[in-house]
C-alpha cells in the first residue's frame, strides 16, 4: 500500500469514527430516560429537584447538544473518555477492567475456529459428496441456524449443570470458566466459516492448472498445499474479516449468557444502566477495533497478492 | 442436482414456510391455553400431556406461547426485511440513476454506516431508544438498509448502460414512468431472493436483542424473551429454554433452505 493510500485510509477512518460517535451521542441525547435521575436515584430514594439541576449541571448535561458533543471530542483529544456513571470511574479504568476477558476470550474462539474450520473445509472440498462431506455439511447448517445464546444455553446445561465438567458462575476469568463461551462462540463461527472455505477451496480444485497438474502425474496432496491454498488464501483472509465484524457484536451476547466480565457485557450493562459516557467509550473502541483490523487485512493482500503490489508502486 | 430438482426442493420447503405462517395466523385460535396466564399453582411443571412443553416460572403454558411467539417474530421479521429492502433499494436507485452529487454523499453515508459492525449499532440504538417491538424492528432497519443500497445501486448503473433503457430514453420515456416501468420491475427480482435470504438472520438477530432485553418486553411471548427467561430456571427447568431455541431452529433453518432454493431457481448458475 502506497503512502497516499494509506494516508487516505486513515482520513477515512477519522471520518467515520466521527459519524459513528455523532450518531451514538445524538441518540443518548434523544433517547427517552434521564441519566441524572438513574446515577442519584437509588432504590426508592426522592431527590429534591434542585440537587438533580446541580448534578445535571455539574456533569455537563444542561448544555446544548453540540457543546457537549465538542466537549467530549476535546476531552477525548487529551485522553479523557469523562466518568462512568455507574461504576463511579474514569471510563478508560472501567474499559481496562473488562479489555483482558473480552481480548482473551475472543482471541480463543478466533484460534478454535481456524484450527477446525481450515482443515475440515479442505477435507469437505476434498471428500466431496462423501459420507465425511454430508455429516459436516449438516451439522455446520444446523449450526448456522441457531442463536449463539442459544448454543451458550445448552452448553451451559448440558456441560455445566449435567455434567459438571466447569463452573457455570462467571465473574472471573480463569481457563476453565472460560471453556464454555470460547467454545460457544468458536461453534457458530465454525459453522458458518467452514462451508465457506469448502466453497472456495472447491472452486479452486475446479480449475484448469489442477486438472493438468494431475494430468502430469503430480499427487494430490502436493497440488493442494503447493499451488491451491496459496491461492485460495486470499479469498479467505477477505471473509475472515467479515467474522470480525460478527464476533465483536457476537461477543456481547455470549458474555451476558456466560456472566463473563467482559467489555460487551459492560456495554449491554451501561444501556440499561443509561450510563452514556461509558456506552461511547465502548463504541469508540469498536469502531478503532474494526477499522484497524481492516485496515491491516487490506495491507495484507499486498503480501498475498503480487498482482497488487506491483500496481501499487509509484 | 437438476434445474427439476431445484423446483421440488423449493416446492417442498415452500409447504414447510407456508405451515410456519399458517402456525403464527390461525395457531392462536386453536389454542385454550392463555398465554398470559399466570398461575403459581401451575409454576415450572415437566412436560405432559396438559402441558406438552412444560410451564415457565409464572405457571404459563410455553406451548401456548411458543405458538404466539411465532405471530410476534414473523411480523416483527417480515416489518425489518421489507422496511430495509425497501428502504435501502430505493436509496440504491437514487443514487444510481442520479449519480453525480448525489451518489457520492448518499455512498459515503452508506459506506460509514458499513465500517461499523451492524450488529453493535442495532444495540446501542435498540438499547438506548428503550426496549420495544418498535425499536427493535427500527434499530435492525436502519443497520440492514445498506446493503440494498450498493445492490440497487450496482444494478441500476448496469441497467442504466443498457440498450432497451436507452431506447426508452430516446422515445422520451419521462425519468419518473423509466424507474417504475423498466428500472424497479428489473431489479425486483433479485432484491426479494435476497430479502428472502435475510430473513433467517434477522429472526436470530431479533430473538438476541429480545434475549438481552432490548426487544420485546413481558409479558410478550417472544422466543428470544422466553429464552432469556427460561435462562433463570436453568438449573430446575430446563424446558423453558430448550423448546423456545428449538423452534427458533427450526423457522430458521427452514427459511434458511427455502431463501438458498428461491436463488437456486431465480439464479441456476448459482447453484452449488
Amino acid at each position: 500500500m502506497s503512502r497516499k493510500e494509506l494516508l487516505q485510509r486513515l482520513g477515512q477512518m477519522i471520518i467515520t469514527l466521527l459519524g459513528v460517535t455523532f450518531l451514538t451521542f445524538g441518540l443518548t441525547y434523544i433517547a427517552p430516560g434521564d441519566p441524572v435521575e438513574m446515577i442519584l436515584e437509588v432504590g426508592d430514594t426522592i431527590v429534591p429537584p434542585e440537587v438533580i439541576e446541580q448534578t445535571r449541571h455539574e456533569l455537563g448535561l444542561d448544555q446544548p447538544f453540540l457543546v457537549q458533543y465538542l466537549n467530549w471530542l476535546v476531552g477525548l483529544l487529551h485522553g479523557d473518555m469523562g466518568l462512568s456513571y455507574s461504576a463511579k470511574m474514569p471510563v478508560i479504568d472501567r474499559m481496562m477492567l473488562g479489555a483482558p476477558g473480552t481480548i482473551l476470550l475472543t482471541v480463543t474462539a478466533t484460534l478454535m475456529m481456524l484450527i477446525v474450520s481450515v482443515p475440515l473445509g479442505i477435507l469437505m472440498a476434498v471428500k466431496r459428496n462423501t459420507f465425511i462431506d454430508y455429516i459436516a455439511r449438516f451439522f455446520s447448517f444446523l449450526g448456522v441456524s441457531m442463536p449463539s445464546f442459544w448454543v451458550g444455553l445448552l452448553m451451559l446445561y448440558f456441560f455445566g449443570l449435567k455434567l459438571g465438567l466447569f463452573p457455570i458462575a462467571g465473574g472471573e476469568v480463569t481457563a476453565d470458566r472460560m471453556v464454555l463461551p470460547a467454545a460457544t462462540l468458536a461453534i457458530v463461527m465454525i459453522s458458518k466459516f467452514t462451508r465457506q472455505v469448502r466453497t472456495e477451496i472447491l472452486e479452486e480444485i475446479s480449475k484448469d492448472y489442477v486438472t493438468g497438474a494431475l494430468a502430469r502425474g503430480i499427487p494430490m496432496n502436493k497440488i493442494l498445499w503447493h499451488h491451491v491454498l496459496p491461492n485460495a488464501c486470499l479469498p479467505l483472509v477477505t471473509l475472515f474479516g467479515t467474522y470480525i465484524g460478527w464476533l465483536l457484536g457476537g461477543v456481547a451476547v455470549v458474555e451476558m449468557v456466560f456472566s463473563w466480565p467482559g467489555l460487551g457485557a459492560m456495554a449491554v450493562r451501561a444501556i440499561m444502566m443509561r450510563d452514556y459516557p461509558l456506552l461511547m467509550g465502548f463504541v469508540l473502541w469498536i469502531a478503532i477495533l474494526y477499522m484497524v483490523i481492516n485496515l491491516l487485512i487490506d495491507i495484507s493482500y499486498y503480501y498475498l497478492n503480487p498482482r497488487l503490489r506491483k500496481g501499487g508502486r509509484e | 442436482m437438476g434445474k427439476h430438482d431445484d423446483k421440488f426442493m423449493f416446492r417442498v420447503y415452500s409447504g414447510i414456510v407456508i405451515f410456519i405462517v399458517l402456525v403464527a395466523a390461525i395457531g392462536p385460535f386453536l389454542c385454550t391455553a392463555d398465554p398470559y396466564n399466570s398461575n403459581m399453582a401451575n409454576s415450572l411443571l415437566a412436560p405432559s400431556a396438559d402441558h406438552w412443553f412444560g410451564t415457565d416460572k409464572l405457571g404459563r403454558d410455553c406451548f401456548t406461547r411458543i405458538i404466539y411467539g411465532a405471530r410476534v417474530s414473523l411480523s416483527m421479521t417480515i416489518a425489518t426485511v421489507v422496511i430495509m429492502s425497501c428502504v435501502g433499494t430505493l436509496i440504491g436507485i437514487i443514487s444510481g440513476y442520479c449519480g453525480g452529487w448525489i451518489e457520492m454523499v448518499l455512498m459515503r453515508f452508506t459506506d460509514m454506516m458499513m465500517a461499523f459492525p451492524g450488529i453493535v449499532l442495532a444495540i446501542a440504538i435498540a438499547g438506548v431508544l428503550g426496549g420495544s417491538v418498535v425499536n427493535t424492528v427500527l434499530a435492525l432497519a436502519i443497520v440492514g438498509w445498506t446493503k440494498y443500497a450498493r445492490l440497487g445501486r450496482s444494478l441500476t448503473i448496469k441497467l442504466k448502460h443498457s440498450e432497451f433503457i436507452a431506447a426508452a430514453v430516446t422515445n422520451g420515456t419521462k425519468p419518473f414512468p423509466l424507474l417504475y416501468r423498466h428500472i424497479v420491475p428489473n431489479i425486483f427480482p433479485l432484491v426479494v431472493v435476497t430479502a428472502a435470504m435475510d430473513i433467517g438472520s434477522m429472526i436470530m438477530e431479533i430473538a438476541g436483542l429480545s434475549f438481552l432485553g432490548f426487544g420485546a418486553q413481558p409479558p410478550t411471548a417472544e422466543w428470544g424473551l422466553m429464552l432469556n427467561e427460561g435462562r433463570q430456571v436453568l438449573q430446575t427447568a430446563p424446558w423453558a429454554m430448550i423448546f423456545p431455541g428449538l423452534a427458533i431452529l427450526f423457522v430458521v433453518a427452514t427459511f434458511n433452505l427455502w431463501g438458498d432454493a428461491l436463488r437456486d431457481i431465480m439464479d441456476p448458475s448459482k447453484s452449488a
